[in-house]
C-alpha cells in the first residue's frame, strides 16, 4: 500500500515535472502575438486618454481632460458602456509624436486600455497612428487634422467626433465670398497647419468665384509681423489669418496700428485666440472681425438645452470660462470634440456588444457603420453624418462677429457646405 | 582573463542579454528595448564627438533627421526600397555631416557649439519650409507595406526589436573596434590635449572632421531605422530638444564609455516614463536625477563603474 502510495507519488512528481518542463517550454514557443492578446474582464472599460499635458498643447490638454471627465462621469452615472464603468486612463504624451508613440504601445501593452482617445495636435496623431494601427488598438482622435480622411493613417484611427480642417476652410468660403469680399489675402503660419489653411480654402473661394489675391506666410520663428503688412495688395477686400502660437497677440496688436480705423475685412480661425481672454490687452482691434468657430464660446441668445447641458457638466460660464475663475478661458470650439467622441466610443461599442479587446475590430466595424448623430445632449454642437469609409465626421461650422468684445454667431455653415468627395475607404483594408 | 577578454565578454555579454530578452520580456519593455536600443545607437555617434574627441556639439539633431528624412523621402516621393532607402538616409547623414565639420570645425569651444546649434536650426526650418515634400512640422507616415526589408515586415514586434538590435549590435562593435585602432587614440589625444596631438605631428582638423563624420553616420543611421522601424518622419525629430537628448543620454551613461549611451539612454527613457505616471512635472524629476547623478557619479553610470569596479572599461 505504503509501495504503491511512494510509486504514485513518485510518478505524479515526474509528470508534475514534465509538466512544468512542456509549460517552460510551450511558453518559450509562444509566438509573438500571444503576449499582445490579454483577457476578458468584467473589469471598467478602460479608454487610454493621449493628453497634452505638458509642451505646446498644454493649454488644449488641459480642457480636454475636464471635458473628457465630465462625460466619463455622467456616462457612469447612466450606467456606463454595457453595464460596465468606464474609466480614463491618462498619459502624458508632452504633445510630441515620439512620446505620442510610446504612450499608445503603453495602453495598448501595459495599461490594457481598450481603445486609446484624445489626442489634438496632428504631430501627435501622425506619429502615434501607426503603432496604433499595428497593435490593432482603435484610436479615436480629436485633431481636426485632415490626416485621416486624407487616408494617410489607417483602419484602427477613427475622428468621429470633431470636423477635420479641410471641411471647416471649406465651409467658410460661401460666407465670406458672399458677405465680406472677393478678394482675399491670406495671412498663415508657414508650415503644415497654415499649408492646409492655403491650399484648401484657396480651392473653396475660387470655386465661389472669389480670389486670393495675396499670400503671405510667417515663418514659424517670427515675433513681429509689422514688416510682413505693406505686401498686402491694396486691392484686397478680406484678411484671412490663421496665426497661432504665441505671437498671436502681438499680429493682432501689429495689425491694428498698422491699418487704424479704415481696414479691410477681417476673417480668423479661432485656433488663434483658443484659450485666450478677448478681454485681454491689444485686442480691442478684432471688433467687428469675423471668426470661424467649432462650437460658439459665449452662449448665444438661442442657445440649446444641449449646449447648456454641456457647459453645466464641465463648469463653464456663458463667456466660455471657467465657473471658479473667470480668466481660466476654454478652448471651446474644439473641445467638444471629446464629449462627443467618448459618446460615439459608448455608441460604438454597444453596438458592437463590445466585451474585451478582442472585440476591438467589431467595434471598429460598428463605428463605420454609424451614419447620423442627432443634435443632442450626446452630440451638443450640432448633428452630425460620419463617412465610415473615410473615417471623418461632419457637422455645422459657426461664423462669429465680435460685437462688444464678444463672439456672436452670425451665420451657421450646413453640414453640406463642409463635405468634399471621398479621398479614401478604409473598409478595404484588413483588421 | 586578458583586458580584451573582459572587453569581449562585456560587450558580446550586453548582446546576448538583449537578444535573449527578445524572448522573455513583457510586451510593453519588449517594444521600449527596442527602441531604446535605436536611440542608444544615436547617443553612440555623439559619444563619437563628445565622449572620444571632447566635441560638444548642440545640433546633433539635424543628422538624426538627415537620416531619417533621407530614408523616408526617398522612400514617400522616389518610391525606394526600404535597403537603399536606408543606404540613403545614411549617406544623407554622412553628406552633411562633412559639410557641417568643414564649416564648423573652424570654430572651436562654444562657438561650436552655437555654430552647430544655428546649423541645427537651419536644417529645422528647411524641413518646415519644404512642407510641400515633408509635411512640415506634421510629418507623415511611413506605410507598413513601405517598411518590408528583404520579405521581413519591419512592423512586426520581434523583427523590428531585432533589427534595432542588429543596429545598435553593429554600432557597438565598431565604436568599440574605432577607439581601439590609431585613429580612435588620436580622437583620445585631441580630446585629452588638442595643441599636444598637433605638437606630435597628427593632422588634428582631419581627424576632428572624421570623429563629426563618423558621428553623424551613426546618428543618421539611427535616425533613418528610427523612421523605418516606427514609421513615422516628422519635424520635431530635428528640434533642438533632439540634440539635448543625446547630450544627456551620454553625460549620464558615462562619456568617453561604450556601454554608457545606451546606460543612459535606458535609465533616461524609464525614468520619464515611471515619473510621468506619477506627475505632469516628470522633466523636473528627471533635472533633479541628473543634478543628483552630476553631484555624486560625474563620470555617468558607467564612468563610476570603472573607477570603482571596471577599470578597464573601454
Amino acid at each position: 500500500m505504503s509501495k504503491s502510495s511512494e510509486s504514485k507519488s513518485a510518478v505524479s512528481r515526474r509528470s508534475a515535472l514534465k509538466t512544468l518542463g512542456l509549460g517552460a517550454g510551450a511558453a518559450a514557443a509562444l509566438p509573438l502575438w500571444a503576449r499582445y492578446s490579454s483577457a476578458e474582464t468584467a473589469a471598467p472599460i478602460r479608454i487610454g486618454f493621449q493628453k497634452h499635458a505638458t509642451g505646446i498643447g498644454a493649454a488644449y490638454g488641459r480642457w480636454y481632460d475636464r471635458t473628457s471627465q465630465a462625460a466619463v462621469r455622467l456616462i457612469n452615472e447612466a450606467g456606463g458602456i454595457n453595464g460596465r464603468m468606464v474609466e480614463l486612463v491618462t498619459e502624458d504624451d508632452g504633445t510630441d509624436p515620439k512620446r505620442g508613440a510610446e504612450v499608445i504601445e503603453k495602453f495598448a501593452t501595459q495599461s490594457n486600455c481598450d481603445v486609446a482617445f484624445g489626442t489634438l495636435f496632428s504631430h501627435v496623431v501622425v506619429g502615434s497612428a501607426p503603432r496604433a494601427g499595428e497593435l490593432k488598438l482603435p484610436y479615436f482622435v480629436v485633431s481636426e487634422g485632415h490626416h485621416v480622411a486624407s487616408g494617410m493613417l489607417n483602419r484602427y484611427t477613427v475622428q468621429p467626433g470633431i470636423t477635420d480642417v479641410k471641411s471647416q476652410v471649406q465651409a467658410m468660403a460661401p460666407f465670406v465670398s458672399q458677405n465680406l469680399g472677393k478678394k482675399v489675402t491670406m495671412i498663415f503660419p508657414d508650415y503644415a497647419f497654415g499649408h492646409d489653411h492655403r491650399d484648401f480654402f484657396t480651392a473653396a473661394i475660387e470655386a465661389q468665384g472669389g480670389e486670393v489675391v495675396g499670400l503671405i506666410p510667417i515663418p514659424p520663428t517670427e515675433t513681429s509681423f509689422t514688416k510682413y503688412f505693406p505686401k498686402i495688395p491694396r486691392e484686397t477686400e478680406v484678411i484671412y489669418h490663421v496665426m497661432v502660437g504665441p505671437g498671436v497677440l502681438t499680429f493682432v496688436k501689429e495689425l491694428g496700428e498698422f491699418f487704424g480705423p479704415s481696414r479691410p475685412e477681417i476673417f480668423g480661425f479661432i485656433d488663434s485666440l483658443e484659450a485666450v481672454d478677448l478681454a485681454s490687452p491689444g485686442l480691442e482691434f478684432l471688433e467687428g472681425t469675423y471668426f470661424w468657430e467649432g462650437n460658439p464660446r459665449y452662449a448665444q441668445p438661442d442657445q440649446t438645452e444641449y449646449d447648456k447641458h454641456f457647459r453645466a457638466a464641465i463648469g463653464i460660464d456663458e463667456n466660455g470660462a471657467s465657473i471658479n475663475d473667470s480668466k481660466d478661458v476654454s478652448t471651446y470650439a474644439h473641445m467638444f470634440g471629446c464629449w462627443e467622441t467618448l459618446y460615439v466610443i459608448k455608441a460604438g461599442m454597444e453596438a458592437a456588444g463590445y466585451a474585451g479587446p478582442q472585440d476591438r475590430a467589431k467595434l471598429i466595424e460598428a463605428v463605420e457603420a454609424i451614419t447620423t448623430m442627432p443634435h443632442s445632449n450626446e452630440h451638443p454642437q450640432g448633428a452630425k453624418v460620419f463617412n465610415g469609409k473615410t473615417h471623418q465626421v461632419f457637422g455645422p461650422q459657426y461664423i462669429s462677429k465680435v460685437v462688444d468684445g464678444k463672439l456672436m454667431v452670425v451665420h451657421t455653415a450646413s453640414i453640406e457646405d463642409g463635405m468634399y468627395p471621398d479621398e479614401v475607404d478604409y473598409t478595404t483594408q484588413a483588421l | 582573463m586578458t583586458e580584451t577578454q573582459k572587453i569581449l565578454v562585456l560587450h558580446v555579454g550586453l548582446i546576448a542579454l538583449l537578444f535573449a530578452l527578445n524572448f522573455i520580456l513583457p510586451a510593453y519593455h519588449h517594444g521600449n528595448l527596442a527602441r531604446v536600443m535605436v536611440l542608444a545607437t544615436y547617443a553612440i555617434g555623439y559619444n563619437v564627438m563628445l565622449g572620444y574627441t571632447g566635441l560638444l556639439s548642440l545640433g546633433h539633431a539635424m543628422f538624426f533627421a538627415a537620416g531619417m528624412y533621407g530614408m523616408a523621402l526617398s522612400i514617400r516621393h522616389l518610391g525606394f526600397a526600404p535597403a537603399p532607402a536606408l543606404l540613403v538616409g545614411i549617406a544623407s547623414g554622412a553628406g552633411l555631416a562633412l559639410v557641417v565639420g568643414l564649416l564648423a570645425l573652424r570654430t572651436a569651444g562654444v562657438a561650436f557649439m552655437i555654430v552647430t546649434l544655428m546649423f541645427a536650426q537651419t536644417v529645422y526650418l528647411t524641413i518646415l519650409l519644404a512642407g510641400r515634400w515633408t509635411r512640415g512640422d506634421e510629418g507623415f507616415v511611413i506605410q507598413q507595406h513601405e517598411r518590408v526589408l528583404w520579405g521581413i515586415d519591419l512592423s512586426d514586434p520581434s523583427s523590428r526589436y531585432l533589427a534595432a538590435l542588429t543596429l545598435f549590435a553593429i554600432c557597438l562593435f565598431a565604436t568599440l573596434n574605432l577607439i581601439r585602432r590609431p585613429l580612435g587614440r588620436v580622437f583620445v589625444a585631441i580630446r585629452e590635449n588638442e595643441e599636444r596631438a598637433r605638437l606630435l605631428g597628427y593632422n588634428v582638423f582631419r581627424a576632428k572632421l572624421f570623429s563629426v563624420v563618423i558621428s553623424g553616420t551613426i546618428s543618421a543611421a539611427a535616425g533613418a531605422s528610427y523612421g523605418l522601424l516606427f514609421g513615422y518622419a516628422g519635424a520635431t525629430f530635428a528640434t533642438v530638444q533632439y540634440s539635448i537628448f543625446p547630450l544627456l543620454w551620454v553625460l549620464l551613461g558615462g562619456t568617453g564609455t561604450i556601454i554608457g549611451p545606451f546606460l543612459g539612454a535606458l535609465f533616461m527613457f524609464y525614468l520619464i516614463d515611471l515619473s510621468s505616471g506619477v506627475t505632469n512635472a516628470y522633466m523636473l524629476i528627471a533635472g533633479v536625477a541628473l543634478v543628483v547623478l552630476v553631484m555624486f557619479a560625474p563620470q555617468g553610470i558607467a564612468g563610476e563603474l570603472r573607477r570603482r569596479i571596471w577599470s578597464w572599461l573601454p
